[in-house]
């Protein structure tokens, strides 16, 4: 059977998500964008101007037959989001939405009041709503309940390159998930993204790790190569980790089991 | 209701000043080799031993920098409402004993500028002022700020004090952000410097960082004018207001500028000089102690600094700036508030920015993001 991946009423190959922001110039954009053949990028809705057909993030991206998902990211609250959400449906044609709620501008943590709230209206609002969350398995399954497509839990604060510090927590969500989890924000290596997908994460977004790269059209292909590997190992099945070894005096040789 | 006033006042000038001329090169190694830097710490990179170091603060500054806010610059462009002031200060060229004629702009004549700012490609702007509060008060900027919101996504004023209430007011009516600089944290200078007009009180002045906070105005901008007292001890004080600000509205998002005393009308020499390589080491010191803090460069500096700067820490940049209102049609003579350095044009400035690799930001907000909810 394929191994595709489905949110909402669509089906993806690539279990890679990026993003637009932080390049050194469009053109090196979307050249990694391409390079890393994801088919969901995000980008940020004040990044974008709306009236305008020149916008230079939108004209190379639309060239290439990339969905775009635009994002709330610089919004405060739940009522903010709701009225960015709309705006984005109107401007960019997409009733799918990347919920940020992060009300702090240092470290940008979500706000799971507000993003919960903002994601029950959505959905009654016919948004596919895709929430950046903490990886915290109650809020994801209160998200779930509202009715999102999927869930979004950061592995490290947004940016910080530190790779899946919240790994104990990720390992419930998935474990509890019905709806696909997506590993956004601390993922900065291959590898880290290598370690979400075996764990069985559906999907992951990583953007400022190859953007900040010094050959961001390489380290696309690497993170590609990565997501691909730890997909299929995840597949496969790990062989188990043996957390002790054979004892060398059984101490149950007596009853030959 | 407890403010900056009541941490400032815990601190002593004269102390913190002998503290970091008695830095040492262990102190500076201790500090360089931390994977987070504390306020603490911010002393020892702005001290004279940390001058060694200065490259390797660099590098780490470049580095942090790249990692929050990409391989970008910001670009904004300021728009001079009025020259008309109240305040007597002695480095300022809109000093009201500078008995020269003032200008206040109309709309017609608002608009005119900002179609000039607009056809250069600016998307964010600064409006300035005076302190003329009866001419150029609350009404006056609310009225400025609904005419130009439909050009800019992105509009910050740095004007006289307001309140608290007032703040709301043009929070709703569409501003993003406040800068306000205490231009000197030594109360005596400070005294010297604004001997006449509301700008003399202090503590008021100090407090209004606090009221922006309350208002929930998104962005605050803070910092000193250089030039006026040791700049090491201004900046501690004011990586301190941050420190303070931070924790206390967190939802706030801030901005340090750095303005060096320019040549104006009325000419001040600066009390205190402040290198070229001072000023980086700055920069990075601020970098090194703050991932996330917008850093902003104007036309102040030198072409020779800003084309060295880009990679070093900052985030925002001017251009082709003009300090007098009506500068950029409307009355190219009135009177500047000082003299900018660096007058290459907007297209100039980009291109510099993009042949070091960095790309240039025009939009980094959306208007309808700032509809007072």
């Amino acid at each position: 059977m394929e191994d595709v991946l489905k949110i909402a009423d669509k089906t993806f190959q690539s279990r890679l998500f990026t993003g637009t922001g932080k390049f050194s110039n469009s053109v090196m954009m979307r050249n990694a964008l391409i390079a890393s053949e994801s088919e969901l990028v995000t980008v940020a809705l004040k990044r974008v101007e709306l009236k305008d057909d020149s916008d230079a993030i939108l004209t190379h991206l639309s060239a290439n037959h990339i969905q775009l998902l635009p994002n709330t990211s610089g919004v405060r609250t739940a009522k903010e989001a709701v009225f960015a959400a709309q705006l984005a449906r109107e401007a960019l044609e997409t009733n799918w939405i990347k919920l940020e709620i992060h009300p702090d501008p240092r470290y940008l943590l979500p706000d799971p009041i507000e993003t919960l709230k903002a994601a029950e209206e959505l959905i009654q609002l016919g948004f596919v709503v895709m929430p950046y969350i903490h990886a915290d398995p109650v809020i994801c399954k209160r998200l779930e309940d509202v009715g999102v497509q999927c869930v979004m839990p950061l592995g490290a604060p947004i940016g910080s390159n530190k790779g899946l510090r919240t790994v104990d927590f990720l390992e419930i969500i998935i474990e509890q998930s019905n709806v696909p989890v997506i590993v956004d924000a601390g993922i900065g290596a291959p590898s880290h993204a290598a370690f979400a997908m075996e764990l069985g994460a559906d999907a992951v977004l990583v953007n400022t790790a190859i953007a900040v790269s010094q050959n961001p059209v390489a380290m696309a292909i690497a993170f590609k190569k990565a997501v691909e590997a730890g997909r299929m190992a995840y597949l496969a099945k790990l062989a188990p980790v043996r957390k002790q070894a054979e004892a060398s005096s059984p101490l149950t040789s007596f009853l030959n089991v | 209701m407890s403010s900056f006033k009541n941490v400032f006042e815990s601190y002593d000038w004269n102390t913190l000043e002998q503290e970091i001329y008695a830095v040492e090169a262990e102190q500076v190694r201790a500090v360089l080799d931390k994977e987070k830097v504390a306020l603490e710490d911010f002393k020892v990179l702005i001290a004279p031993a940390a001058k060694p170091f200065i490259e390797e603060m660099a590098q780490r500054s470049n580095a942090l920098t790249k990692k929050r806010f990409g391989t970008t610059i910001q670009m904004y462009i300021p728009l001079y409402l009025s020259n008309e002031c109240q305040n007597i200060c002695t480095y300022c060229g809109f000093s009201m004993d500078n008995k020269i004629k003032r200008k206040t702009l109309t709309d017609v004549e608002i608009l005119k500028e900002v179609e000039h700012i607009k056809s250069l490609g600016y998307d964010h702007v600064l409006l300035v002022t005076g302190e003329a509060n009866r001419s150029v008060g609350i009404d006056y900027l609310k009225n400025a700020i609904a005419l130009i919101r439909p050009y800019f996504s992105n509009i910050s004023i740095e004007v006289q004090p307001l309140e608290q209430e007032e703040y709301e007011v043009l929070r709703q009516a569409g501003l993003y952000a406040v800068l306000v600089y205490q231009e000197t944290y030594h109360k005596a200078t400070y005294k010297m410097h604004h001997p006449k007009g509301k700008k003399s009180n202090f503590d008021y002045r100090l407090e209004t960082p606090d009221r922006l906070g309350r208002a929930g105005i998104h962005k605050i901008g803070i910092g000193a004018l250089f030039g006026l007292e040791d700049w090491r001890v201004d900046s501690f004080f004011t990586a301190l207001h941050l420190k303070y600000l931070q924790k206390t509205y967190w939802k706030t998002k801030y901005a340090i500028s750095f303005p060096r005393l320019r040549p104006h009308e009325g000419e001040l020499q600066p009390k205190v000089e402040m290198t070229d390589a001072d000023l980086v080491q700055l920069i990075c010191a601020y970098r090194i102690l703050d991932e996330d803090v917008e850093l902003s460069m104007s036309t102040r500096e030198s072409e020779v600094f800003r084309n060295h700067i880009i990679p070093l820490g900052i985030t925002s940049i001017s251009a082709e700036s003009k300090t007098n209102p009506g500068g950029y049609t409307v009355e190219k003579e009135s009177l500047e508030q000082f003299e900018i350095c660096d007058e290459r044009s907007t297209a100039e400035i980009t291109e510099m920015i993009h042949s070091q690799g960095y790309d240039v930001i025009w939009k980094d907000w959306d208007r309808n993001f700032t509809i007072g909810f």
